[in-house]
C-alpha cells in the first residue's frame, strides 16, 4: 500500500535507529526531551513499539494534542444536559461517549438512562438525521483540532442551504498554536509545572490544514526546533533524527518531514471555509492547561441561530476533577501515566476516571493498551 | 398439500403483521410456507413441539451452543443475517471438533417486515444449512410491534457430536504450543462497516462468513494433537487470544508481520482509526498444537479451501500475567490487550 508500507519498513527503521543512536551519543550523556504534540503520534509510538528502538538519551514527552482529552468536564456536562432535553438528538464521535463528566456521568450512561445520543463517524450523518426527523432537534457535538473543523464548517453551510431549522452545533473546536505557545511560555517559567523541552514533533494532519507557518514563532521567539511529522512510524523516527541534528548543531527552525501532505501555507481553501462560519472565542478552557486566550472557536454571528449554546440553556456547576487523577499534569507533559496512582488500578479503559484513559490518542490509554508501565493484567 | 397451503401468502408484496405471531392460522401459514417448506427435513416434518433426534453412533459426546444475531444491515456483501446465523452456530459447535448435526432457529420479527425479505433470508438459511450438512429441526417465530425491534433478529442453537476420546479445549493450551490462524483477519467487520458507510474498494471486500466444520474435519484427519480451536468473532483475534490466555493461564508471543490481513482491510482500518486485530471474523479459526506438529497442521489447513491462506502467527509461553505480546514489523514490541469498548456495534 503506497504511503503506508514504505513507512513501516523494518530495514529502514533499523538504519534510522542507528543514526539516532549515533546522533544522541554526540550529546555525551545529555538527555533530549522532545514533545510529540499530537495524540496520533503518541498512539503510533506505542502501537509500533518505537521506544524499544530509541536510545535512553531520548525522552519522548506526550503533549496535549488529544481533542477528547483536553475537553474540560464542564463542556461534557453541558453536552449531557443538552442531550437530556426532550426531543433532542445529540450526535457525537464514539470516543466522546465514554468520557466521564462531573459525578462520573458520561454520554453513554445518559443514553442508557434515556437520552437520545447517537454515535456518528461523519458530521454529515447529523444533517441527514435532521432532514429525516423534522420534529426532533439534532445537535452535533463538535470537537477536535483544526483537522476536524472544516467538516463542521461544511455541514453548517449545508444545513443553512437546506434551510434546516432543527439542526445546531455545540462547538468545542480548539486551536493548536495557542496551546503550543502556552507550553513554550510556561516551559520558560521555573515555577510552572511544565517541563522544559528541547524540541517538538509537530502535528501532521493539523499542519496539512494550517501549514507550517504558525509554528515558526517556536523557533524564532523561543529557540525551539519543530519538525512536522507524518503519523507513520518511520515519519516519527525521521523527525526525531531531524530534531537531534538541529539541537546538536545549535539550530532552531521549523522543518517539514511530512512534505507529502503539508506546505508552509496549508490548505487555504479550508482556512477560508472555517473563517466563513466560525470565529475565535475570547478564551476557552483546556483540561490541564486552563483558560487559554483565543484558543477555541464558536459559530460566528451569521450562524449564531445554529449555535446550540444560544438555542438551548444549560446550567453547569463547577465540577472538580478527581484529585488523584493526573490527567491535567499528563496533558502538560509534567507527568507520565505511570506516575498516576490510579493508572491501571482504579482507572482502566473499561472504567476510565480521566479522559486520557478514554481516547486511543490519550497517553494513558496508549500506555495501558500497549503495555507500558503496566504491572499485571 | 394441507389446507393452509391452499391460501398462499403474498410473498412479493406482503408484510408481517401482528397476526403472524399470534399462534393462530396466520402463524401456521407463515411457518409452513416460509420456513418449513425450505428447511424441509424428517424431524421438522413431524410437526411436534420438539424435534426428536437420534445420535449417529452410541457413546458420542455432544457439543451444544447458542448465538443471537442482530446484525445491521440484514443483507451485506458476502452474506445475510440468515447464512450468518447458520455459520455462526455451526462454527461454535465445530470448534469442539464436533460434527454439527442439528440447529434450532428462533425469529423475532418487527411488524411491517417485508415477507419477500423474510423469504429470501429463510432460503439463505436453508442453503447455508445444506452446505454445512446440518438440519434446522425446530424453531419459533414471534412478532413485536413496529418500533420495538429493528427488522429481524435471529437466534440459533446447535448440537453436534464428537468421539468421546477427542478433547479440544482452551484449558489444554500450554506453553510450547504454536498458534495458527486459518486466513486473513478483519474481512467481516470491515465489509459490514464499509457497506454501512458506503465506502468502496478497488476490489470489492466480502464478509468471510463461512462454515468451518469442513476445515475442522480435515484438520482432525491430519492426526495432529490439536489442543484447542476457537473462532475469533466479536472482539477479533486480539480478544479471543486474551480469553484463551486467561483460561489456560499462559502468555502468548505474536509476530505482527505473520498475521495475514488484506490490503483493503488494512487500508480501511488506517482510514477509520481501527486496529484489524479487534475486528470481527465469521469464517476464520485459531488452532493450538504442539510446536513440533505445527508445520504438519499448517499443511493440512492450507490443503483445504477454507484454510488456503493459513499461517503460524506465534507461540504460547509461560507468563503469570497472561499477556499477549507482539513484535511489531519495526522490531519493537507492544502488548495486545482485550478490546476496550465497542467500536463496531451490531456486526453479528
Amino acid at each position: 500500500m503506497k504511503y503506508i508500507e514504505e513507512f513501516r519498513d523494518r530495514a529502514l527503521a533499523v538504519k534510522l535507529a542507528e543514526s539516532i543512536q549515533t546522533e544522541a551519543r554526540a550529546g555525551q550523556g545529555r538527555v533530549y526531551r522532545f514533545m510529540e504534540f499530537c495524540g496520533g503520534h503518541t498512539h503510533a509510538i506505542f502501537r509500533f513499539g518505537i521506544p524499544d528502538l530509541l536510545p535512553p538519551e531520548i525522552k519522548l514527552v506526550h503533549g496535549p494534542g488529544c481533542p477528547v482529552c483536553v475537553l474540560p468536564m464542564a463542556r461534557i456536562d453541558a453536552a449531557i444536559q443538552i442531550a437530556q432535553i426532550p426531543d433532542v438528538v445529540l450526535c457525537t464521535y464514539g470516543d466522546m461517549m465514554r468520557v466521564p463528566g462531573g459525578k462520573r456521568l458520561s454520554l453513554m450512561k445518559a443514553k442508557a438512562a434515556g437520552a437520545d445520543v447517537r454515535m456518528i463517524t461523519s458530521p454529515s450523518e447529523a444533517v441527514t438525521l435532521a432532514q429525516n426527523n423534522p420534529h426532533k432537534q439534532i445537535v452535533f457535538f463538535a470537537i477536535g483540532f483544526e483537522t476536524t473543523t472544516p467538516p463542521t464548517a461544511v455541514v453548517l453551510k449545508q444545513a443553512r442551504a437546506l434551510g434546516l431549522k432543527n439542526f445546531s452545533v455545540f462547538c468545542n473546536h480548539v486551536l493548536t498554536p495557542p496551546a503550543l505557545a502556552w507550553l513554550l511560555e510556561s516551559g520558560k517559567d521555573q515555577s510552572a509545572d511544565v517541563p522544559e523541552l528541547d524540541g517538538f514533533i509537530g502535528p501532521s494532519h493539523v499542519s496539512a490544514i494550517i501549514g507550517t507557518k504558525p509554528y515558526e514563532i517556536a523557533a524564532t521567539a523561543y529557540g525551539k526546533p519543530v519538525v512536522i511529522a507524518g503519523f507513520e512510524p518511520l515519519d516519527v523516527m525521521q523527525s526525531i533524527l531531524m530534531l537531534l541534528r538541529q539541537v546538536n548543531s545549535g539550530q532552531a527552525k521549523v522543518e517539514n518531514e511530512y512534505a507529502r501532505a503539508v506546505t508552509r501555507e496549508g490548505n487555504v481553501k479550508a482556512q477560508v471555509l472555517m473563517r466563513e462560519v466560525l470565529t475565535l472565542r475570547d478564551s476557552f478552557e483546556w483540561r490541564g492547561l486552563g483558560w487559554l486566550p483565543h484558543s477555541g472557536l464558536r459559530l460566528n454571528d451569521a450562524f449564531s441561530d445554529m449555535d446550540a449554546e444560544q438555542r438551548f440553556s444549560f446550567n453547569v456547576e463547577d465540577v472538580r476533577e478527581n484529585r488523584a487523577c493526573q490527567c491535567p499534569a499528563i496533558l502538560r507533559g509534567a507527568k507520565e501515566p505511570a506516575d498516576c496512582p490510579l493508572f491501571g488500578k482504579a482507572c482502566t479503559p473499561d472504567n476510565p476516571i480521566g479522559s486520557c484513559m478514554v481516547s486511543s490518542e490519550g497517553s494513558c490509554a496508549a500506555w495501558y493498551s500497549y503495555g507500558r508501565g503496566r504491572q499485571g493484567n | 398439500m394441507t389446507l393452509l397451503q391452499e391460501k398462499p401468502l403474498n410473498i412479493p408484496q406482503g408484510r408481517i403483521d401482528m397476526t403472524h405471531g399470534s399462534g393462530g392460522r396466520a402463524s401456521a401459514r407463515l411457518i409452513e410456507q416460509v420456513f418449513a417448506s425450505v428447511f424441509d427435513n424428517p424431524a421438522l416434518a413431524e410437526s411436534n413441539d420438539q424435534a426428536r433426534l437420534t445420535l449417529p453412533e452410541p457413546g458420542m459426546r455432544l457439543a451444544f451452543s447458542s448465538d443471537s444475531f442482530v446484525i445491521f444491515p440484514l443483507f451485506f456483501p458476502g452474506g445475510d443475517i440468515g447464512s450468518l446465523a447458520v455459520h455462526g452456530t455451526v462454527n461454535d459447535v465445530a470448534m469442539a471438533g464436533a460434527k454439527p448435526l442439528w440447529l434450532s432457529a428462533g425469529f423475532i420479527i418487527e411488524e411491517g417486515f417485508p415477507l419477500s425479505d423474510l423469504d429470501r433470508i429463510a432460503r439463505s438459511m436453508a442453503a447455508a444449512a445444506h452446505n454445512c450438512g446440518v438440519s434446522i429441526v425446530t424453531g419459533d417465530t414471534k412478532v413485536v410491534e413496529k418500533g420495538k425491534a429493528d427488522g429481524l433478529y435471529i437466534n440459533t442453537a446447535g448440537i453436534g457430536a464428537f468421539r468421546a476420546e477427542l478433547d479440544l479445549s482452551a484449558k489444554r493450551v500450554q506453553a510450547g504450543d504454536a498458534i495458527l490462524l486459518s486466513g486473513p483477519i478483519g474481512d467481516h467487520g470491515i465489509a459490514i462497516l464499509a457497506h454501512r458507510e458506503k465506502m468502496s474498494f478497488a476490489e470489492p471486500l466480502l464478509s468471510d462468513s463461512a462454515p468451518l466444520n469442513g476445515l475442522v474435519e480435515h484438520m482432525l484427519a491430519s492426526g495432529v494433537d490439536i489442543h484447542a480451536l476457537r473462532d475469533p468473532t466479536r472482539g477479533g483475534l486480539a480478544t479471543t487470544l486474551n480469553e484463551i490466555a486467561k483460561t489456560a493461564e499462559v502468555g502468548m508471543r505474536l509476530e505482527e508481520s505473520a498475521i495475514p490481513i488484506r490490503e483493503s482491510v488494512r487500508g480501511a482500518c488506517e482510514l477509520l482509526g481501527l486496529d484489524p486485530l479487534y475486528i470481527a471474523n465469521e469464517g476464520r479459526l485459531i488452532a493450538f498444537c504442539p510446536q513440533a506438529q505445527a508445520d504438519k497442521l499448517l499443511q493440512a489447513m492450507r490443503a483445504h479451501d477454507k484454510g488456503s491462506e493459513a499461517a503460524i502467527i506465534g507461540s504460547v509461553v509461560p507468563d503469570a500475567r497472561h499477556w499477549i505480546e507482539m513484535r511489531t514489523p519495526l522490531g519493537g514490541s507492544r502488548i495486545v490487550d482485550w478490546l476496550n469498548g465497542e467500536p463496531l456495534p451490531r456486526i453479528c
